[in-house]
């Protein structure tokens, strides 16, 4: 198991009334599996995913995520985690302006001190099929190109698990499908990847799906095929 | 190494918004170049003090006839100062080295149609070596041409153009004040000291002077050159108990006389323009902190435009004190870069001050030393505030700010 999650609760107080963000939640993720997380908005899926990428703390219950427990670090333990463990693709890309692709990728590898950072980089560019796009800044790239840079910046650091916030969300279709069938050759290569969606599209290409409403599971199921 | 790409970012968002950068460097180039600035001036005013100084001589003490007061009424200058006394500090003070008695006063000059009006001033032989003053042209009269009144005189250099234009004074007789007297020499140019000319005045034998020319019994004035690494201070005071045995004044009396010695002089006219240099570093410093400020307005712009950036980077592993270093680096850069116009400003500015007015500008390294440092320190004070605010973001709110 990569992450098993116990009877995490989370609350928000919005003007004096208390929201249940999140109401008891529990379930696991095995090594190499690839999950979809889905619920329409509002329903505690941004709230999962947040605790999951260790942005948040969870007010009770346990998180462990590559058999360590992280749901009581201080922040800096926090940033460390995000940082070793977690790779995050996010709807609108989220690269920096004004830095190229490779600078872009190699920042993970900085902030941990890494002394490769190059190298490393410009490998994990070439996985995403890049590798002649190294030098080019975000607004000369096209979006499924930048989205292709951010797997990049996910997988890097070689993380525990890829987390993926509505990947496909600013993509065309055609671009979109493209971007799921290199998050399936990452599955195939045994990572373990996290899509959170309200597509049903999107998460018929995982082999697990979660579904969240009002802060709680309402149900998982297990897909026949994984994949599509 | 993230030290550079931080510098790298850092840059290119500076430039990214050129204009914007430049009004906010505005504070500190300005507040630089006047620290600069001003603080050439000053240098370059003390430099002048210590120049004027060192020509009138170094070892000089000036004896004066003082102004006799009652009842806070000062009348004018008492006729007190002797050609004895001048020889009895020559002989009862074993410090003095040599002294000159000093008369002056102004007269009509001629030669052939051309008049000047300049100052007369008689003196011995050794009024040279003590005042620093050096023959250019011909020689300074001798101890005989004193003896006997010779009418031989030393014209200054601004004295010989106005009457002699461009031919040759050497050997000539000009007419002073009716009197014929012959050019027996040429001083070299000291240049105008503001408030008297030493250029333009012309030396005679003392004797001449009190005898023939001016009429007087008493001196203006005896200059006395100590002997090299004597207490001045000492000198002084040996020479004015002399003095008031001399002249017979009681013990709770005041004296008759005034002594000056140049390294007191020097010292009151440097601390003057030490003052005056600290208040305009000031006055210049205060604008540097307006600069300050400046940066800190673009730094919390900045942060609150980047919330998004600062999001990202947390996302993928940035601590809280590796976004503060970011963004307080990027304070620096705008800071230590606005500091080096700065200089550039203020070196050009002390040229310009010095080529368009009479003041001199001396700029020393540590002033420029001094000017870069507070700026970074600037950029570190003022950068702190918006940096911390950055570093202490929410990455979820960062990451959904729009």
């Amino acid at each position: 198991m990569i992450i098993e999650v116990e009877s995490m609760t989370k609350t928000y107080s919005l003007g004096g009334s208390t929201i249940r963000a999140l109401d008891n939640v529990s379930f696991g993720v095995e090594t190499g599996e690839k999950m979809a997380i889905m619920g329409p908005s509002g329903s505690g899926k941004s709230t999962l995913m947040h605790l999951l990428g260790c942005l948040d703390r969870p007010d009770s219950g346990r998180y462990v995520l590559d058999g360590k427990n992280v749901s009581r670090l201080s922040k800096n333990a926090l940033a460390e985690v995000r940082n070793r463990k977690i790779g995050f693709v996010f709807q609108t890309f989220n690269l920096l302006p004004r830095i190229t692709a490779l600078e872009n990728v190699e920042l993970p590898l900085l902030y941990a001190g890494h002394r490769e950072a190059r190298g490393r980089a410009e490998e994990a560019l070439g996985i995403v099929g890049l590798s002649d796009r190294v030098d080019h800044e975000p607004n000369q790239l096209s979006g499924g190109e930048r989205q292709r840079v951010a797997v990049a910046r996910a997988i890097v650091t070689d993380p525990a698990i890829i987390l993926a916030d509505e990947p496909t969300g600013n993509l065309d279709t055609k671009t979109g499908e493209e971007i799921m069938r290199l998050f399936q050759e990452l599955n195939d290569q045994g990572r373990t990847i996290i899509v959170v969606t309200h597509d049903p599209e999107v998460a018929t290409h995982c082999s697990r799906q979660i579904h969240i409403r009002d802060g709680q599971i309402k149900h998982s199921e297990q897909m026949p095929t994984g994949g599509g | 190494m993230l030290f550079w790409t931080i510098v790298k970012v850092a840059t290119k968002s500076l430039l990214a918004n050129k204009l914007r950068s430049i009004l906010a460097m505005l504070g500190i180039i300005i507040g630089v170049a006047a620290v600069i600035s001003m603080l050439a001036l000053g240098a370059g005013a003390q430099k002048r003090i210590v120049d004027r100084i060192s020509s009138m001589g170094a070892n000089l003490l000036i004896v004066r006839p003082g102004q006799r007061g009652r009842r806070g009424v000062r009348t004018g200058p008492v006729q007190t100062l002797t050609l004895n006394d001048a020889q009895a500090l020559l002989e009862e003070v074993p410090a003095v080295e040599m002294i000159a008695p000093v008369v002056r006063g102004s007269g009509q000059f001629k030669y052939y149609n051309n008049n000047s009006q300049s100052v007369i001033l008689g003196t011995s032989i050794t009024y040279f070596p003590i005042r620093n003053f050096e023959v250019e042209r011909g020689r300074a009269f001798t101890e005989s041409e004193v003896e006997r009144s010779a009418r031989v005189a030393v014209l200054g250099a601004t004295t010989v153009e106005n009457l002699f234009e461009n031919s040759d004074p050497f050997e000539e007789t000009v007419k002073i004040k009716g009197v014929n007297f012959k050019v027996v020499g040429v001083l070299k140019a000291k240049g105008d000291q503001g408030w008297f000319n030493p250029d333009d005045q012309a030396i005679i034998p003392y004797t001449t002077a009190m005898k023939q020319l001016l009429g007087v019994d008493y001196l203006r004035e005896i200059d006395l050159q100590a002997v090299e690494g004597a207490d001045h201070a000492q000198v002084q005071a040996e020479a004015s108990k002399v003095l008031r045995r001399r002249h017979r004044i009681q013990p709770e009396a005041d004296d008759d006389f005034h002594i000056r010695n140049l390294v007191e002089m020097a010292q009151a006219a440097s601390d003057v323009t030490q003052t005056f240099t600290i208040l305009l570093g000031a006055v210049a410093g205060i604008s540097l902190l307006v600069g300050g400020i400046g940066i800190m307005n673009i730094m919390l712009v900045t942060v609150t435009e980047r919330t998004r950036e600062i999001g990202i980077r947390k996302a993928i592993g940035a601590r809280d004190r590796d976004i503060l270093t970011q963004f307080l680096l990027e304070a620096i850069v705008m800071s230590g870069l606005g500091g080096l116009l700065g200089v550039l400003a203020g070196v050009g500015g002390a040229e310009a001050i010095a080529n368009l007015s009479q003041f001199g500008t001396v700029i020393n390294a540590s002033s420029v030393v001094l000017a870069l440092s507070v700026s970074a320190a600037v950029g570190i004070f003022f950068g702190f505030y918006p940096a911390r605010r950055a570093a202490l973001l929410d990455p979820i709110d960062a990451l959904r700010y729009e």
